[in-house]
């Protein structure tokens, strides 16, 4: 009894935190001209390489300092949360909706649907997913849509097999077998009886695959294949930040820590959900 | 011949395994309306597959090579799959083995019963709703309102059983299937849901085929008995007169292997080596002269 409180309290304050976080990265990329500072494409030679605002010749109104070109890093950050959620959303969003349907009939059903299914999967999952990735853009063009597309051609894979073995896992319930008895059809007791008890897991990998999604797009526009460079991207910022690392390390180290704050608040915020929804955890 | 139709009438059925090997050698046994017949075995006698056959629940690598099932008069094997399903869904219910894993555990218990009386039977959700309260009472369920709102894992083992015991009594089923109901409960329980099941079966003159391996179950619960060895029904009898005077010797030596709780400190008796060379024995000619025809 104690231990189930303790770690209930434990997932509450992860929950909590992570979905802070997130919280405050939604506000900024939705509200982004109205928050940032400056406009986060202007350039001003005066101001290359400004530190932030705790270090000696820092300048009001840069609060985290300016890359080479005197362009405000956090107004970049800011702008760059747009595309980075937009991504992190509408990408883990379509990956999970092919991933999860494919899994749950490959589960449920088993015999030609699963072998077929699972054969796919294998193949999917022998790419090299960041190649593939390039590849991909490389083929639909740069652009916000084609990176969404690439995340989500790719990483359905990853929903479908855990949706799957979840899946056969209830499938072999007694409950199933009951329903079975009392007539419900097999497409109705797929989405009455069993869909329910997976859903935790879908929500749980829908948080995980959204920070993935963050990291892709990251990749993607490190190596400049996201959208056009005009627009700032936190890979964008990484990469510039990487050229100019021993004059300004601020523009290196800002980017990534937040990313790496969204992508493990996207990670623990899945797994806190999961605890709380899940009945038999509860 | 009983003058009235039996409720289930299963005429040498016969499944095999992928590999060729039968779990069930030409079962033949009925079960007249109200009336309970006991089916008894030991492990991997094929006591739960019968159960199975009769719901239309086979594991998808058994098959059926041969026989009948009648639920009251109409031949499961000549109906449509729909038909089927739907006739199974009407008239039978299943009282399962282990009531862990057959309640969903992400649906609360009320809408988990009367779902089915509203959207397979068509009642109205008042009368359905009206219904499971009903039997939760018969069951000796007495805060019926906070049991409806739990999720199942929120009950106790004995708890569970009761619900799914009343939700097999709910739509009045003429034919009960018991899947070792007590097995995995503790004793104390195991005696109060035994004697539910048994009050509940003469109010509503439900006919039960009670899948057991346990023999004072069987004394204490069923009027007629099958006894299982290797898919086979080696003999089949009124209760009282399988216990007064056992023919065959395979169930002379199950009774002799029954632990005598009087005598705590015996040891366990295994069945005796030289009935279960002979029954291998008749088994293997049996498998033989079935071969013959069926190639």
């Amino acid at each position: 009894m104690d231990e189930g409180r303790i770690s209930r309290h434990g997932s509450g304050a992860r929950l909590w935190l992570a979905g802070g976080w997130l919280l405050l990265a939604s506000l900024a990329a939705i509200f982004a001209p109205l928050i940032a500072p400056q406009n986060p494409l202007a350039q001003d030679l005066m101001f290359e390489r400004l530190p932030p605002f705790w270090m000696s010749g820092a300048e009001p109104g840069f609060w985290l300092g300016t890359d080479s070109l005197g362009r405000d890093l956090l107004s970049r950050l800011i702008f760059g949360a747009r595309i980075a959620l937009i991504v992190a959303f509408a990408a883990a969003l379509a990956a999970c909706l092919i991933g999860s349907t494919l899994g749950l009939i490959a589960g449920y059903f088993g015999g030609w649907a699963d072998r077929i299914i699972s054969r796919i999967v294998d193949v999917w999952m022998a790419f090299p997913p960041v190649l593939f990735a390039i590849l991909l853009v490389a083929v639909l063009g740069t652009g916000l849509s084609s990176v969404i597309i690439a995340i989500a051609v790719i990483d359905w894979t990853r929903f479908c097999r855990v949706i799957r073995a979840e899946t056969m896992g209830q499938a072999r319930m007694d409950y199933v077998e009951n329903a079975r008895i009392a007539g419900y059809g097999r497409i109705g007791i797929m989405l009455r009886e069993v869909l329910p008890n997976v859903v935790p897991s879908i929500v749980a990998l829908l948080s995980l695959e959204m920070g993935i999604a963050v990291i892709v797009e990251a990749i993607l526009s490190f190596v400049n294949l996201s959208i056009s460079t005009d627009d700032p991207t936190w890979g964008g910022i990484i990469a510039e930040g990487r050229l100019s690392i021993h004059q300004a390390w601020w523009v290196l180290v800002f980017p990534l820590v937040t990313l790496i704050l969204t992508v493990l608040s996207f990670s623990q915020f899945g797994e806190g959900l999961k605890a709380r929804f899940d009945p038999v955890l509860r | 011949m009983n003058a009235t139709r039996p409720c289930l009438d299963i005429q040498s059925l016969s499944a095999v395994l992928p590999n060729g090997a039968r779990v069930l050698r030409s079962v033949s046994l009925s079960v007249q309306p109200g009336e309970v017949r006991a089916l008894v075995g030991e492990s991997g006698a094929g006591k739960t597959m019968i159960g199975k056959a009769v719901l239309g629940v086979l594991p998808p690598s058994v098959r059926v090579v041969e026989g009948d099932m009648l639920l009251e008069g109409e031949d499961l094997g000549r109906l449509q799959p729909k038909a089927r399903r739907t006739l199974i869904g009407a008239r039978t219910a299943l009282i399962p083995q282990d009531p862990l894993t057959a309640l969903n555990p992400s649906r609360r218990i009320g809408p988990q019963m009367t779902d089915r009386l509203v959207r397979i039977l068509g009642w109205s959700g008042p009368r359905a709703d009206a219904r499971i309260r009903q039997l939760l009472d018969a069951v000796q369920i007495r805060d019926p309102d906070r049991v409806l709102k739990c999720y199942s894992h929120e009950l106790s083992g004995g708890m569970r059983q009761r619900v799914l015991i009343a939700a097999a009594f709910a739509a009045e089923p003429r034919l009960i299937v018991a899947d070792e109901p007590t097995t995995a409960l503790d004793v104390t329980v195991q005696k109060q849901i035994l004697r539910l099941i048994a009050q509940l079966q003469r109010e509503h003159g439900t006919a039960i085929l009670f899948v057991t391996h346990d023999l004072g179950v069987v004394a204490k619960i069923s009027q007629k008995v099958s006894v299982l060895y290797a898919g086979k029904v080696v003999e089949e009898t009124e209760t009282a007169a399988l216990f007064a005077a056992p023919q065959h010797p395979y169930t002379r030596a199950l009774m002799a292997a029954t632990p005598r709780y009087t005598d705590p400190f015996a040891s366990l008796k295994p069945v005796d080596e030289a009935v279960l060379a002979g029954l291998a024995s008749e088994i293997a000619a049996a498998d033989q002269a079935w071969r013959r025809p069926h190639g």
